[in-house]
């Protein structure tokens, strides 16, 4: 039983392009929750403690640090313009005190470390209060500087700079489970990065042909496993994805494994190659499964079976007889992404209107619910929704027509060990929680 | 751009009107091709990758826009149609055209 928790940016329709949302993220322990958008902009909330009085309900999500991670740039000599826009963060685990992310746009990768200062150090001999310098003449006595409590600080700062090794535009990072590597994916390209050494990387996978006339398929999306150091997969856009072993040799062009559901080819149409193309894959916790989403379902993959996934869940089946308004307005080529929750056992998805879905991979029942501002007292339990292919439309349903395709949610976070989840509506974030009790 | 009436159904024609009843999506496929009769044969092919590719690009001579101007001396150059995608032809960029490319100095209503 789903429930509003919070909603946060602004309330009103005339969104501002940099304001659109363009990734959301829990760190490892969820109690950060980072947000990037198309102004290029990083804003991170933290979970406050949990009261114990309150305990109806866990922490809420409130605005920790803000930064401008991108700027826009122009590539004189390729007369290319570079966006700002975030396109993935990815955050390390943490080590120390300071919290460490990566954020990326098209062509730069970023390392932000994220400290807070509680304390500063008064009482200097040299120096006054206000920082000017004493005249070391009238300085009679000596005293020791101390450390004095102040309103909490929260400073993001750029510790690593990434840049220069993607001709064509970034869709994935991440980052290995040896804390000490980290791959970056483009269209054609998969680079692999030490986050201490900037001014130098190592090209993977490279499915660039020879003659960019014969180009058939480009990459996706990319993730290490989450436990093997040694492996990745990423994702086509006509619908395979790749198994890769770093240990079998340096250019992983040829794959260990590859994962293609056979498809039955009198019913092939237009469409269904655009349609096949994987938008986002994500390895489960476990490491044991992973799971990749196309325009019209979701499908979740056992490694070691290749020949086809294990389970399907369609996400707005319904779409299939609109393709070619869809293909028309675009909104065919819309990347939605996919998320587990902590226990591997619930999937979640976005769709059009401002829905979004889950699948529960034990009792095989599924959801779909709406982010919107209508039901946004805490603690209210969200209506299931319920969409209406074609004939004769129950109460409360709605019809495939009425469907807002300009409100879609394409990036949606679960909390790695709480029923708590983060959806990203165009340009609002919506935090709900499992009901308690 | 209004749709173009098929003609006399040929074999090829009766079998995808019979498939429109069993599969929505090649139902789907002949609407779009009735409307856009010359729609490429390799759908997801060369022609979409490469425009995915090439996002970003925007063309600005400055030697092609000095020049014009000097021809030009007080005239306005020709401007661009307000709906481009794309510059092309005679048209030269001005930076009045160019959407301007500017940091947020906002912060984010998400921190409001």
């Amino acid at each position: 039983m789903w429930c509003f928790s919070q909603v946060k940016g602004a309330v009103d329709d005339d969104v501002a392009e940099a304001d659109i949302i363009s990734t959301v993220e829990f760190n490892h322990s969820g109690e950060l929750l980072a947000t990037g958008d198309k102004g290029g902009r990083v804003v991170i909330f933290q979970q406050e403690q949990e009261n114990k009085i309150q305990s109806h309900s866990r922490g809420e999500y409130n605005v920790y640090s803000t930064f401008q991670s991108h700027e826009p740039e122009f590539d004189y000599l390729k007369s290319l313009e570079i966006e700002e826009k975030i396109n993935k963060i990815r955050w390390l685990p943490q080590k120390n005190a300071a919290q460490f992310l990566l954020s990326t746009n098209d062509k730069t990768i970023k390392l932000w470390k994220i400290s807070e200062r509680d304390k500063r150090p008064e009482g200097y001999n040299l120096k006054e209060e206000d920082g000017r310098y004493r005249d070391p003449t009238t300085v009679t006595t000596l005293r020791v500087p101390v450390f004095r409590p102040m309103d909490l600080m929260v400073e993001a700062s750029p510790r690593r700079i990434f840049a220069n090794a993607h001709t064509y535009h970034i869709n994935s990072i991440s980052i290995n489970s040896d804390y000490e590597t980290y791959l970056s994916a483009d269209d054609l390209r998969i680079n692999l990065w030490h986050l201490e050494i900037t001014d130098r990387s190592f090209n993977i996978v490279d499915i660039k042909p020879a003659n960019m006339e014969e180009l058939t398929e480009v990459i996706t999306a990319a993730e290490f496993h989450p436990n093997s150091c040694n492996t990745f997969v990423y994702s086509s856009s006509k619908g395979t994805i790749r198994l890769c072993d770093m240990r079998a040799s340096a250019l992983c062009d040829r794959h260990s494994k590859l994962f293609e559901e056979p498809e039955d080819p009198s019913n092939r149409s237009f469409f269904s190659e655009i349609i096949s193309s994987i938008s986002d894959v994500k390895f489960s916790h476990s490491g044991r499964y992973m799971m990749t989403r196309d325009y019209l379902s979701v499908k979740i993959w056992d490694l070691n079976m290749e020949n086809r996934p294990v389970e399907t869940y369609q996400v707005h089946e319904y779409l299939r007889s609109k393709l070619c308004s869809l293909y028309e307005n675009d909104c065919i080529f819309d990347k939605f992404e996919c998320c587990w929750n902590g226990s591997d056992s619930v999937v979640m998805t976005g769709s059009y209107n401002n829905f979004f879905r889950m699948f529960d991979r034990n009792t095989k029942r599924d959801i779909t619910l709406e982010a919107s501002r209508e039901n946004n007292k805490p603690r209210t339990v969200l209506k299931p929704r319920k969409v209406c292919a074609s004939g004769k439309r129950k109460k409360d349903e709605i019809s495939v027509d009425s469907l807002d395709f300009n409100k879609k949610i394409l990036h949606t976070a679960w909390h790695p060990k709480e029923n708590i989840i983060a959806v990203a509506t165009t340009n609002n974030l919506y935090i709900f929680q499992d009901k308690v009790n | 751009m209004s749709a173009e009436v098929p003609e006399a159904a040929s074999a090829e024609e009766q079998k995808e009107m019979e498939d429109k009843v069993t599969s929505p999506e090649k139902a789907e496929e002949a609407k779009l091709k009735a409307r856009y009769p010359h729609l490429g044969q390799k759908p997801g092919g060369s022609d979409f990758l490469r425009k995915r590719l090439q996002k970003g690009q925007k063309y600005f001579d400055s030697g092609d826009y000095n020049m014009a101007k000097a021809k030009m001396k007080n005239k306005q150059l020709p401007a661009a149609a307000p709906d481009k995608t794309e510059v092309t032809g005679d048209h030269i960029p001005t930076p009045q055209d160019l959407p301007q490319r500017k940091p947020s100095l906002v912060t984010s209503k998400l921190a409001g």
